[in-house]
């Protein structure tokens, strides 16, 4: 058998805490954009939040999107767009009513759009999503997310001490606040999906500063005199090559689904992406100084003090 | 020296073989299964009407309309008691929520309370001031009257959708006023969205001349529209059906329909006691048509003529069949995907899936050799666990469920990985391969515990919080995530170890 190719041959010993300034910088400077994106741009929700109308229909022969939107916008119905979908002879016209719109008339404008599309058209797809859904499915994504990050605090919390739960929860805060803030900053369309991909990313961003937190818990027991910072320098340095090993194979599966996918699940895909690489780069310049200055500068590690087992 | 008890690599081994025999019906088509020996597991996972194509539609029941019906018959039974004892009152109406009497005599009082206590429960009769009376239905009527609307909303539903011999749908409660009804590979919602939200209360009623007291005037269907008034009081009504059907009457579609026993007397009656004049036949407050009554009708059965297309009047006898729902249904909710689209999504998926699994493969026999395909091992088994799981649970796999199993079989790499770069360090601290191996396995295991359950948090909280295809994501990822623990521990630490066992080298291949 052939010697397999070792990304790391030996434990690196490269400073983190060099430029954990700049990081936090930087850090903080994302957060504050993602901040004030949404504040003021706020985000493009899809049918799923906002309500209204999605259409996805394949016409007969490439779509020209002028003449369907003259024939649509005619209708009256609000707020029409229409967009190439992933192929030329794709169109997804979305359909958005003023806010006063209720449950019948949305039922109603469905009936309207199909018929001035008229006969032909294959639907791909239609979704409608009345306001009070709408409002609800909100409510429900903002206490998925809120809730997992809680639930993910007090597992580490209770495993690794209130510190290292908070580092943890901050991390997850700065990783799914700026995935949230991308959106808003381009754009993107916002809908359940991304939402699941949201709450995805803190599971997967928690799980980076879990291994290296059980790897600071072991040096701690190991080195009793070793300096902290030292300490969690070095447990960042012997974690590392699996650090880059396991996220690089999450980023190749999240970029198989980002190429081959398919449009439906692109935005999905996206804050995956995203997600991933931001999460790397927090669990190591930004959770693990922060450990630090959370702990005091010192030796603070639940479960440390434990007789090392046999 | 580690050594795997003889029982304990039996019931490995067997158990990955239940693993792959129960996710195998997964890999051939429905067809194909039929053709299978019965021993062999059929169940195969089911997918979400994102994948295989159909109709998600949610309802709300309109409740507030349904006990506003509920007081005003609470109405009607009080005036019926208070005639029948000779009570007199000045006025009788309701007044928010509660019916409201005001008694001419108020002597009446305690006669009137005693009257009106043979209909409902006396705590919700009060009497705030002399010689008025006020009836409110009390907190446990009004919520086994919810209760009951909504249980009947979900029944009239179903059996619609049945008439219409729509297969393997799923008509669900939601919450205390919602139902959810799911139509796989039904890609016309429009036509079941007309026909389950009909309300569809059928009565029949006295045309009368306008302005006689105890009418009311409703609008007209037949093809010159115009309007009717007619009696309030219903002769008879949908209750009474025991069935209906299309038919044609000199080439016109019609609806003929049979009434039970009870319906069948009191349309005699009824027919018998006013030949000649007009009969409204009246649904959900509109007049079908008004024929005259030529003569007494006491066969029970009769035929409904009207401004009816052969759709409308094979639909019309298909909801009279099923009933009237006992309050209105809007819908809230509604997504439809074409067979067309879940077909390129069932696509995009597999080759998302197959395109990650072969990079991660690959990557893991470069980086690791034959422990990486012992990884890989593992995580065909991983996906084998995660398909036979969701196929005895009965969940369903959508199109994020897909992007679940796409991270699910990356993060169970990851726990392979952890071993892995454990016995690396273990080597180069000086281990002999035995030790070496048995330490990375004990060390990397509370790793790979806590890193395992906060995902886990993440996606249960997502399962419960989440709907439709969201849902999926999240099963598939805690699936997943769960059979790790299996296969990339138990499994390739078993795979590990044997190998060292039979082939005793001096340094391990990594």
């Amino acid at each position: 058998m052939f010697r397999p190719i070792q990304l790391i041959d030996k434990v690196p010993s490269l400073d983190f805490f060099r430029w954990h300034r700049a990081c936090f910088a930087l850090s903080i400077i994302l957060c504050a954009i993602s901040v004030i994106s949404l504040a003021t741009r706020g985000l493009s929700y899809g049918v799923d939040f906002a309500g209204g109308i999605l259409i996805e229909a394949k016409t007969s022969g490439p779509a020209d999107i002028a003449e369907l939107r003259g024939k649509l916008g005619a209708l009256n119905l609000g707020d029409v767009s229409l967009t190439s979908f992933g192929a030329p002879d794709v169109v997804l016209i979305r359909v958005q009513q003023s806010s006063e719109a209720t449950e019948g008339t949305e039922m109603k404008a469905v009936e309207q759009v199909r018929s001035a599309l008229g006969a032909g058209v294959e639907y791909r797809r239609v979704e409608v999503v009345g306001p009070r859904v709408g409002a609800e499915l909100v409510i429900k994504g903002a206490l998925a997310i809120a809730l997992s990050l809680v639930g993910i605090m007090l597992y580490m919390a209770i495993r690794y001490g209130w510190r290292a739960g908070l580092t943890g929860v901050i991390a997850i805060l700065h990783d799914c606040l700026t995935t949230v803030g991308l959106f808003s900053v381009t754009g993107m369309q916002f809908d359940l999906n991304v939402v699941a991909a949201v709450v995805a990313i803190a599971g997967f961003s928690i799980n980076d500063t879990v291994v290296i937190d059980d790897r600071i818990r072991e040096n701690l027991r190991k080195y009793k005199r070793m300096d902290f910072r030292d300490l969690i320098n070095q447990s960042v340095n012997e974690t590392m090559a699996r650090t880059l090993v396991t996220n690089g194979l999450v980023l190749l599966a999240v970029l198989a689904l980002v190429l081959f996918g398919g449009p439906v699940l692109f935005s999905f895909s996206i804050a995956m992406l995203w997600g991933v690489v931001l999460g790397t780069y927090s669990t190591i310049y930004v959770a693990a100084p922060l450990e630090w200055y959370i702990s005091g500068r010192g030796r603070h590690m639940h479960g440390s003090h434990e007789a090392e087992p046999a | 020296m580690i050594h795997i008890p003889r029982w304990q690599a039996i019931a490995i081994v067997s158990l990955c073989f239940i693993g792959i025999i129960f996710s195998l019906p997964n890999l051939f088509g429905r067809k194909t299964m039929e053709t299978l020996p019965n021993w062999i597991p059929h169940r195969q996972v089911s997918l979400g009407l994102d994948l295989q194509g159909g109709s998600y539609i949610l309802l709300e029941v309109d409740l507030d309309r349904a006990l506003a019906e509920y007081t005003d018959s609470l109405l009607e039974e009080i005036r019926g008691v208070l005639r029948e004892k000779q009570i007199a009152f000045t006025n009788l109406s309701v007044e928010n929520g509660s019916v409201a009497i005001a008694l001419r005599d108020v002597a009446q009082a305690s006669a009137a309370r005693e009257a009106i206590r043979t209909i409902t429960a006396s705590s919700g009769i009060t009497e705030p001031s002399i010689g008025k009376i006020l009836v409110r239905p009390s907190e446990a009527e009004i919520t086994a009257r919810k209760k009951q609307i909504v249980d009947q909303s979900v029944e009239i539903v179903r059996r619609r959708v049945d008439e219409t011999g729509t297969k393997e749908s799923s008509i669900q409660r939601q919450g205390d006023r919602r139902v959810i009804v799911e139509l796989p590979g039904y890609d016309d919602p429009q036509r079941m969205k007309e026909l389950i939200g009909k309300t569809a209360k059928l009565t029949f009623h006295l045309v009368e001349e306008p302005g006689t007291p105890g009418t009311k005037i409703l609008d007209s269907e037949e093809a010159g529209g115009g309007k009717y008034t007619i009696n309030r009081r219903i002769i008879v009504s949908g209750e009474n059906l025991t069935d209906a059907q299309p038919t044609y009457v000199d080439g016109q579609p019609v609806v003929s329909f049979r009434f039970d026993s009870t319906g069948a007397r009191r349309f005699g009656d009824a027919t018998q006691k006013n030949v000649h004049r007009f009969l409204a036949i009246v649904l959900d407050d509109k007049v079908i048509s008004a024929p005259t009554i030529r003569e007494p009708i006491l066969g029970g059965s009769g035929i409904i003529s009207g401004h009816f297309t052969p759709q409308s009047a094979s639909d019309l006898a298909l909801l009279l069949r099923a009933g009237a729902l006992p309050a209105p249904l809007k819908v809230l909710e509604e997504r439809t995907v074409g067979p067309g689209l879940g077909a390129d999504s069932i696509a995009a998926g597999t080759v998302a899936c197959l395109i990650g699994y072969g990079l991660i493969a690959l990557l893991m026999v470069i980086g690791y050799g034959l422990f990486g395909i012992f990884a890989n091992i593992a995580l065909l088994l991983n996906l084998a666990f995660t398909l036979a799981i969701m196929a005895l649970l009965g969940a369903t796999l959508t199109l994020p469920g897909i992007a679940g199993i796409v991270l699910g079989l990356a993060m169970a790499v990851d726990a392979n990985v952890l071993i892995f770069e454990r016995m690396r360090e273990e080597v180069r601290f000086g281990r002999s391969p035995f030790p070496a191996v048995d330490n990375a396995f004990q060390r990397a295991y509370v790793t790979i515990l806590d890193s395992n359950v906060t995902t886990l948090i993440a996606a249960i909280i997502l399962y419960i919080l989440g709907t439709g295809a969201v849902r999926g994501f999240a099963v598939t990822l805690a699936i997943g995530i769960a059979a790790s623990m299996f296969t990339a521990v138990t499994v390739s630490r078993f795979m590990v170890v044997s190998w060292l066992v039979w082939r005793r080298p001096a340094e391990l291949p990594l």
